[in-house]
């Protein structure tokens, strides 16, 4: 038995002995060719080589960049990210880089983050992404800076742990005139509620407070609720119901999300509803065309998420060709929007909120 | 005393050619991987395979000791699950981190003893009763942070679920590391004290252990709780990596788990299987579901891997027989006629 022991214990040891070997081997075959480096220094040559390139602005080309939304499949972040609509891949194809989008299937954290290390796993040199919360993602994207990978945020921000945050309209300015197209609808009179996405959203809860603070203004306007959608359809569905049920004086709605406010307008779209319980927010002009032809929605505010992920697209090329490092003041060019400078907080802010309404949705296909 | 030792030498052998074969399907990978990408055998990819990889791999290991004495834990996952909730809510409510582990460590420890005793005890199929826990304790999660999300874990810890061992290049996981400490010891548990032997014995037949004098029902309990001490750390490990404790966390890996155990030869009935074969299983399997994600598959849809690597190790063990059966079945009715075998009727 002592010998058996003996010759187990004998087959352990080089086991150690060879992983720990492994282990070695690895961390120093990293280290003669650093991985995170390595696409980089393939790109840099690439650049080199054709000088063109670099007299035309000095970017790098050849970059992996991998542009992650909240989620897959969600119309709204296809139009930011793809190349079709004039989104992040649009920029990076025209800069001469490689973007692709990746994510989870649920607006979650925890379908994020191993969406976010996968892209770290396949050599990215850049990442453009929007939150799903603004804490979970952090170590994660440190983790990433840390192995010298650009990290940009669009859309939902994540503060602590990003070189540049793509803002698409004023956080005050949203929630403020979200509020003031409601209150000149109502006649500045009655109860409204709110039908936000996810509970944790960086973005949503930062437009929520300006709401609230705006509606200091209308002494004649309360706020009963604030219910959460996360996102999707049927949920959000489900809460406005329970918000019209519960509050049966309830006159306005405000929904700050595109999934939202779509949910919310197919069930005010009855006759029981529409006219007496009114509807803003940002919603995309495709989901909302039907419902403001039919007066269920007079008014409703978004940016042109295409330019958002362009924006975003070209503030990550530069920044990882070392043009701009984020800090305020910086000024850079991204194609066809034009010059931009780096504001208070490493932010770049998109422009003001647009105002869609009858008049002019039919001229937008988004 | 030579008997068994031509025991041991058969089951060696027998066991040394599968692991062979597992060798070569690891080889394959590692080969087909780098042809596939350029990216594949880089540090930066082997840490985020291990980060992928590490909690599943962990959980591997008391699995396989649970397999071999001929039972099954399927609430795995769900004790991940449920330890992972109650370090968010423990977290939440300003505990300590220290004092959080101790109770994280006591609460897997229990969730095993119920699984063992109902086993042991009561006599029920393991099969059964880890199914059952399996949606009891993934209520327990739900109930104990309900929708909430707790992701704000200090950074010392969360360094450990994204951040590399010191001394490594940051291209070993704390999880790999951890796993390959608890797969030596469990290795040398398994293969090399009476106790393994004994694991052995009861997983070939509970009742000749039990004649042998081995405290079947007693080591049972020791090893489901073994199993849910190990899912408890893979919990914590789990939060720190995605920063994140969600009732959900960690969802259907029970099932990767059992895949590995079936892939690395141990017997589903018992009393088979090796340490090396488990260690062999987990690069295989985490090796190729790294090689489809780097080639751009759909990341949700790589369960097909474990779904086929899950019929293939039950499938090929047992393919030989299949096929020496094979031509019997489309062997001319004639030959089973009444004249031939008269016996028959």
């Amino acid at each position: 038995m002592n010998l058996r022991r003996a010759s187990w214990l004998a087959l352990a040891i080089p086991l150690t002995v060879a992983l720990a070997a492994c282990s070695s081997s690895s961390s120093s075959s990293s280290s003669s060719t650093p991985a995170t480096s390595a696409p980089a220094t393939s790109a840099s040559a690439q650049a080199s080589t054709s000088s063109s390139a670099a007299a035309g602005g000095g970017l790098k080309t050849g970059l992996n960049v991998y542009v992650i939304p909240k989620q897959l499949g969600q119309a709204y972040f296809t139009t930011s990210d793809s190349a079709n609509s004039g989104g992040a891949i649009a920029a990076l194809q025209a800069l001469g880089e490689t973007g692709s989008e990746t994510s989870g299937t649920a607006a979650t954290p925890a379908a994020q983050i191993p969406a976010i290390q996968a892209a770290i796993s396949k050599g990215a040199n850049a990442l453009i992404v929007s939150a799903t919360d603004p804490t979970a993602l952090c170590p994660t994207l440190e983790s990433a800076m840390k192995r010298g990978i650009t990290v940009v945020t669009y859309d939902s921000d994540a503060p602590t742990c990003r070189s540049l945050f793509i803002n698409q309209a004023a956080t005050q300015a949203i929630g403020a005139s979200e509020v003031d197209i409601l209150a000149k609808e109502l006649n500045d009179t009655g109860q409204i509620a709110i039908v936000s996405a996810a509970a944790s959203a960086t973005n949503q809860n930062a437009w929520i407070g300006y709401m609230k603070q705006e509606l200091k203004k209308y002494p004649k306007m309360s706020l009963v609720s604030t219910v959460y959608g996360n996102d999707d359809a049927t949920v959000s569905t489900q809460v406005t119901q329970g918000l019209l049920q519960q509050y049966p004086n309830l006159k306005g709605i405000i929904s700050p999300t595109t999934v939202g406010i779509a949910a919310a307008a197919a069930v005010l779209d009855t006759p029981k509803y529409r006219g007496k319980v009114l509807l803003t927010g940002l919603g995309t002009p495709d989901s909302m065309k039907k419902f403001v032809s039919d007066g269920t929605v007079k008014e409703f505010e978004l940016w042109n998420p295409a330019d958002l992920g362009y924006l975003a697209g070209y503030a990550a090329v530069e920044l990882a060709s070392g043009k701009i490092t984020g800090a305020q003041g910086q000024t850079f060019t991204a194609g066809k929007l034009g010059s931009f400078t780096i504001g208070a907080d490493n932010t770049v802010l998109l422009g003001p909120p647009f105002v869609f309404n009858a008049s002019n949705i039919g001229k937008f296909d988004f | 005393m030579s008997n068994v030792a031509e025991l041991l030498r058969g089951a060696m052998s027998r066991a040394a050619r599968w692991e062979t074969g597992l060798a070569v399907v690891v080889v394959a990978v590692i080969i087909a991987g780098a042809q596939t990408s350029p990216q594949f055998l880089t540090g930066n990819n082997m840490f985020n395979l291990g980060l992928s990889n590490g909690e599943i791999a962990i959980m591997v290991l008391p699995m396989t000791l649970i397999v071999i004495s001929g039972e099954i834990d399927l609430s795995v996952a769900s004790i991940l699950g449920m330890a992972s909730a109650l370090l968010g809510v423990l977290w939440s409510h300003g505990w300590p981190m220290p004092a959080i582990f101790v109770v994280v460590a006591i609460v897997g420890l229990a969730a095993g003893a119920v699984n063992g005793l109902l086993v042991t005890r009561l006599g029920l199929p393991s099969l059964a009763v880890t199914i059952g826990t399996l949606a009891l304790y993934r209520g327990i999660a739900t109930i104990l942070l309900g929708p909430n999300t707790v992701a704000n874990f200090p950074a010392t810890y969360t360094d450990l679920g994204v951040n590399g061992v010191p001394g490594t290049g940051d291209n070993m996981t704390y999880s790999t590391l951890i796993f390959l400490v608890l797969a030596i010891i469990f290795g040398v548990v398994l293969h090399a004290t009476p106790f393994g032997r004994s694991i052995f014995a009861m997983g070939a037949s509970a009742d000749a252990a039990r004649f042998a004098g081995i405290r079947v029902k007693r080591i049972k309990t020791i090893l489901f709780m073994l199993s849910g001490l190990v899912c408890s750390l893979a919990g914590v490990l789990y939060t720190f990596r995605l920063n994140t404790a969600v009732q959900n966390n960690g969802l259907g890996l029970e099932l990767d788990v059992v895949a590995i155990v079936l892939l690395a030869g141990v017997s589903i009935f018992g009393g088979k299987g090796t340490m090396i074969g488990v260690v062999l299983a987990v690069l295989a399997f985490a090796g190729l579901q790294n090689a489809l994600l780097l080639t751009n598959f759909n990341q949700e849809a790589t369960g097909i891997v474990t779904g086929a690597l899950l019929l293939a190790s039950v499938f090929v063990p047992n393919a030989a027989r299949w096929l020496r059966y094979l031509p019997q079945k489309f062997r001319p009715r004639k030959v089973r006629s009444p004249d031939i075998h008269p016996q028959e009727i």
